[in-house]
Order: C-alpha cells, then sequence, then structure tokens
C-alpha cells in the first residue's frame, strides 16, 4: 500500500525523499525502547484492518498521535524529531482474539502543555481514533508521569479533606438523586431534598440533565434546595448538602450560578462531563478558590468508554478527571442497573483512590502509576441500588464512596424520609458487623434482616426492592479472566 | 429529638459490649483511641474537650473500656464520642468516630432566618433551650 524504499536502520538520513512510507520505517517502531521515568505511555488496544500488519497499525498509531502526517515533509529535518517522534514500543496478541493487539507507546514530556487535559487528549486522541488502516481503536490506559502529575493541581478537597469538614468518618457516604428528573418544580423538587437528607442521607443531588429548564429555572431550585438542607441541619445536627448543578450553557453562567451557590451557603457544587475538560478545569479552579466541594456527573462517557474495541476506557478518564481536579466523580456500582464488571470497576476505584496503583490485569490497569500525594477522588456509586444490596456494596466498592439510592430512596411506599432511614441504617448495621469481624459479604441478608426488626422503613424496603437485581454479561471486562457480572 | 452525628447514630445506642468489639477492630488495625466530650454538639463544633490524649498505646480493648464508663461517669448528661486516629500517611485522619455517650433528653437546634435582597435568606444555626428535666 505504500511505496519506499527507506531502510528502517536509518530512517532520518533518508527523510528528504519525498513520498509516502511506511510509519515502522519512519521510526515510530522501535521494540528496544526501554521508556523513561517522564515518559507519558499509552496501552492501545488495536484491531487492523484485515492485511494490515499489526506492528505497522501500531507505528501508525504513535506516527498520528505524535509528529506523522501521510507523507514525508522535508520540514521534519529542521527539528529534533527523534525527540518528538513517539515510539510503538511494545506489541501483545490479546488472548482469546486473533484481531487484536494491545500496542505499547511512549510520548516525550515535551509533547505536552503543563496543566492542560486539552493538550493531552488533543495529542493522544485528538486525530488517530479515525485512522482507515484501523477497524477500531481504544485507549485502555495511560500512565501519566509524575513529572507530568505535578503540573495539576488535583481535587480541591480530596477525600480527607471532605471527611473532616463533613465531620463523617468510618461509614460511605449516603446520597440521593433528586427524582422524577424533570418536572418538578422548585418547591416540590426542595420537598424532596429535605425529606431525604431529615431522613438520613448526607446528600442529595440534581441529575446530569437539571441545569435550568422552563419547567425550573436554576435561581429558584438553588434558594429551595438550600431551605430543604438547612432545615435537615436542624432536624439532625449534622452537616448536609446538595449538589447543586451549576453546568450551563457558557462559562459566565457557570460562574454566575456557582457564585450564587456559594453566596447562599452551599458546600457543594455539581458539573456534567459535557461541560469539557477545559470547562472543568475552571470550574475546580474555582471550587478551590472558594472552597467548595465539586462533584462531577460522567454524563455521556459511555458513548466512548463501554464498547471494548473501540474509544476510551473510563479508567483513562478518571486519570484525567483526577488530574484536572474533581472531589467526587461517578465511577460504577457493580451490583446496579449500568455496566460494571467487578474487577474493572476495582481498577477505576483504586485509580481514584489510592496513591499508587500497580499494573494489574485482573483489574484492567496495564501501568503502575504513581500520583505524588495528588488528592485522590471520592468514587460515587449511582444507579439502581437499594438497601438490600448493603452487604454487596460495602464489599465490592470500600468504604470512601458515596452509595446513591435515588430511587432506592425516593420509592419508599412509606415516604422519602423513611427510604432514607432505610439506608442509613442498613448502612450502619452493616459497617458494625464488618468492624465485628463478622462474615458481613454471606451473612449480609441475615444482618439486614436483624436490624430491620428494630427499623420498620428497613422492613418494608427488605420485602420490596428483594428480588431486584441487573444481572446481565458486562461488555467490558478485562481479557485474563472470565468475570462474572453481578 | 436525637443527633446523628457519628457512625452509628442510627442503630440503638451501643451495648459496652458491642462497643468493645469496635475498639478491638480499630486496634487491630493499628489506630490510636481517644475519648471526647461537649455539652455543645453545634455540627460546626470541630473541637470537643479531649477526656485525655489519644491512647497511642494503648493495645487493649480493656483498658479503653475502662476510660470510657470513666469519661460517662465523670460527664454525666453530656455528648461523649470515641475516635479512632490513622496516622498513615495518605490518611492521617480519623478513620472511625461515633457517640458513646449522650444527654437523657437532647435540646435539638433550630434555624433563625434572615431574609436578604431577592428572596435570599441567611440561616443560622441556634441550639435550642435545654429541654426541663
Amino acid at each position: 500500500m505504500m511505496s519506499s524504499t527507506i531502510d528502517a536502520e536509518a530512517p532520518a538520513q533518508k527523510r528528504t525523499h519525498s513520498g509516502v512510507a511506511p510509519y515502522a520505517q519512519m521510526g515510530y517502531w522501535e521494540p528496544g525502547y526501554g521508556p523513561r521515568d517522564t515518559d507519558v505511555l499509552c496501552a492501545f488496544r488495536i484491531t487492523p484492518q484485515p492485511g494490515v500488519d499489526p506492528i505497522e497499525a501500531a507505528a501508525a498509531v504513535a506516527g498520528e498521535s505524535s509528529t506523522a502526517t501521510w507523507t514525508i515533509v522535508w520540514t521534519d529535518r529542521l527539528t529534533a524529531h527523534d525527540h518528538y517522534r513517539a515510539r510503538a514500543y511494545r506489541l501483545d496478541p490479546v488472548p482469546g482474539n486473533p484481531q487484536q493487539y494491545i500496542a505499547y507507546i511512549a510520548y516525550d514530556l515535551d509533547l505536552f502543555e503543563e496543566g492542560s487535559i486539552a493538550n493531552l487528549t488533543s495529542s493522544i486522541i485528538g486525530n488517530v481514533f479515525g485512522f482507515k488502516a484501523l477497524l477500531a481503536l481504544r485507549l485502555e490506559d495511560m500512565r501519566i508521569p509524575v513529572a507530568y502529575v505535578k503540573t495539576f493541581a488535583g481535587p480541591p478537597h480530596g477525600i480527607v479533606m471532605e471527611r473532616e469538614y463533613l465531620n463523617k468518618f468510618g461509614r460511605p457516604l449516603l446520597g440521593a438523586t433528586v427524582k422524577p428528573k424533570l418536572g418538578l418544580s422548585a418547591r416540590n423538587y426542595g420537598r424532596v431534598v429535605y425529606e431525604a437528607l431529615r431522613g438520613g442521607l448526607d446528600f442529595t443531588k440534581d441529575d446530569e440533565n437539571i441545569n435550568s429548564q422552563p419547567f425550573m429555572r436554576w435561581r429558584d431550585r438553588f434558594l429551595f434546595c438550600m431551605e430543604g438542607v438547612k432545615r435537615a441541619e436542624a432536624a439532625s445536627g449534622e452537616i448536609k448538602g446538595h449538589y447543586l448543578n451549576v453546568t450551563a450553557g457558557d462559562m459566565e453562567a457557570m460562574y454566575e450560578r456557582a457564585e450564587f451557590a456559594k453566596e447562599i451557603g452551599s458546600i457543594i457544587v455539581m458539573i456534567d462531563l459535557t461541560i469539557g475538560y477545559t470547562a472543568m478545569t475552571s470550574m475546580s479552579k474555582w471550587a478551590r478558590r472558594n472552597g467548595m466541594l465539586l462533584h462531577l456527573h460522567r454524563a455521556g462517557h459511555s458513548t466512548y468508554t463501554r464498547q471494548k474495541s473501540h474509544g476510551v476506557s473510563f479508567r483513562v478518564i478518571a486519570k484525567w478527571v483526577r488530574l484536572l481536579g474533581v472531589d467526587h466523580v461517578h465511577a460504577g456500582t457493580v451490583v446496579g442497573k449500568l455496566e460494571g464488571d467487578p474487577n474493572t470497576t476495582k481498577g477505576y476505584y483504586d485509580t481514584l483512590r489510592e496513591d499508587f496503583s500497580p499494573a494489574n490485569p485482573r483489574t484492567g490497569l496495564y501501568f503502575d502509576q504513581h500520583w505524588a500525594s495528588l488528592n485522590p477522588v471520592m468514587p460515587v456509586a449511582s444507579g439502581g441500588i437499594h438497601a438490600g444490596q448493603m452487604h454487596q456494596l460495602l464489599h465490592y466498592l470500600g468504604e470512601d464512596v458515596v452509595l446513591q439510592f435515588g430511587g432506592g430512596t425516593i420509592g419508599h411506599p412509606d415516604g422519602i424520609a423513611a427510604g432514607a432511614t432505610a439506608n442509613r441504617v442498613a448502612l450502619e448495621a452493616i459497617v458494625l458487623a464488618r468492624n465485628e469481624g463478622r462474615d458481613y459479604f454471606n451473612e449480609g441478608p441475615d444482618i439486614l434482616r436483624r436490624a430491620a426488626r428494630t427499623c420498620a422503613p428497613l422492613a418494608r424496603a427488605l420485602d420490596l426492592w428483594k428480588d431486584v437485581s441487573f444481572d446481565y454479561a458486562s461488555t467490558d471486562t478485562p481479557d485474563v479472566t472470565p468475570t462474572p457480572s453481578y | 429529638m436525637r443527633i446523628t452525628q457519628g457512625t452509628f447514630s442510627y442503630l440503638p445506642d451501643l451495648s459496652d459490649e458491642q462497643i468493645a468489639a469496635q475498639v478491638q477492630y480499630a486496634l487491630d488495625n493499628g489506630w490510636a483511641i481517644s475519648i471526647e466530650h461537649t455539652d455543645d454538639p453545634h455540627p460546626r463544633n470541630a473541637y470537643w474537650e479531649m477526656y485525655g490524649l489519644p491512647m497511642f498505646d494503648v493495645r487493649d480493648a480493656a483498658a479503653v473500656m475502662s476510660d470510657v464508663r470513666a469519661a460517662r461517669n465523670e460527664h454525666v448528661g453530656e455528648y461523649i464520642k470515641l475516635n479512632a486516629y490513622d496516622a498513615r500517611l495518605g490518611r492521617q485522619t480519623t478513620a472511625l468516630s461515633f457517640i458513646i455517650g449522650r444527654p437523657e433528653q437532647e435540646a435539638g437546634f433550630h434555624l433563625e432566618r434572615s431574609e436578604a435582597n431577592d428572596r435570599v435568606v441567611r440561616y443560622q444555626l441556634q441550639r435550642s433551650a435545654p429541654v426541663e428535666r
């Protein structure tokens, strides 16, 4: 497909020949290359077109995501092109899938602007995903070198600061998304906030598509929500919050909404992934400047994270949002209604919470990742979960997580506050049992039944939702082991 | 009114045996236990009075429990909580905290509202008057 007489051993000398050269011979395939500590590393899942050499495909990905274009340009010779060229240095066949390969590519740190996820992503995923020689391409993971990590401020507060501020330790936090998503007036909406928080939740939340629509404008919603939050604080003696979604059509409107949330005493605001990496980074800086917790809803991510052959894995998105800095991000439930293989989800949670996560094929992590004390992000589990799953949720997701029960709170037959109480009692009972050394995962249903003896709302919840589960095969699982879905 | 700060406030009050099991869990994790008390449980009151220093070197749950009982005897009618502190790098914060003593009648809180311009309301959380015994 390409005509060239260029010698792969001496690419630099021959780069004055005009014409089209194979990427591998242009120096983008360097199997002996040992990555430096400061290199950005990527693992791509590549599916070459039939007949395309996988090495050439890997080299093309390296080329198109760094310096190359489709033909040789003499202006290369004006640069230290060897320095700027990305290198595919390793190619592994995917077990059980003869069409696919994992290509490892190294990029010099000089390719990227400090503190800019926009620049990082424009470089790495900017062009190459439409490349014709590939049937499909997926960015599976990235190793962000510490030298680059240190150019980002990270989450404005992080898990420790959030817990110290909220005065809540030793258990997952509890939340709920106000339902129905659409149509409630501001006054009715604030009622849901009040009932859920006074019943025992720590947070309530706007949904991703609640911005400022004709049925409820943002300013009205904010005022009624704060009445609900403050009433619940008085009723419980606890600190409570409602994630006020400040997502808007432009930055000026987002800043205006965030400033108003601050003025009326909210402790947390929320943004959607759809606003883009630069807008999220700006809101992170605003949140840091104003002492405001920042919640991120990953709206839209499944359009590019879910299919295993093409797109960007959520573990990469998790790294980007930790770097640009949010305090919360939705990261999967394992047991709920949305996509989430247990091991893959653990990989996301480790990426968000740990200061170091080692490469681990079981959890889908391709690289060791050091964070150099960059604040961790609190993962949020949301979507189709209920009190009867509390032992599973604690087992799979651990303690530093916000468990959000929307339908599982508001759908309680005895009312929203009863639904909230059921969740809180279930949570505390399971944590108590775990700390006592019990096999809480297997004994969970029994522990919950006993707790329900002194909590009628929990008894109702357990009866109502006892048969609800979402048991479908996951589409995004690690290659190494077949894993069950819960 | 029941103030629901702390990890287990939604459960029935823990027995001494249950508290001892939580203490043992904390000690097994290498966390230091401390006890604090207050008559001002406002949610923004971060500094309850310390009942002695954190017990960094105590490895025996029974010894902690004797301090729990002593603190309760000395501070009847106050809120008392037990904290477990995790000094590991990356945490360096409280790992577990729950109330182990509270007044028989809890006063609770009420909201003071002041109306500002443009429908904005400013809220002050105030301790309610103590309940008559």
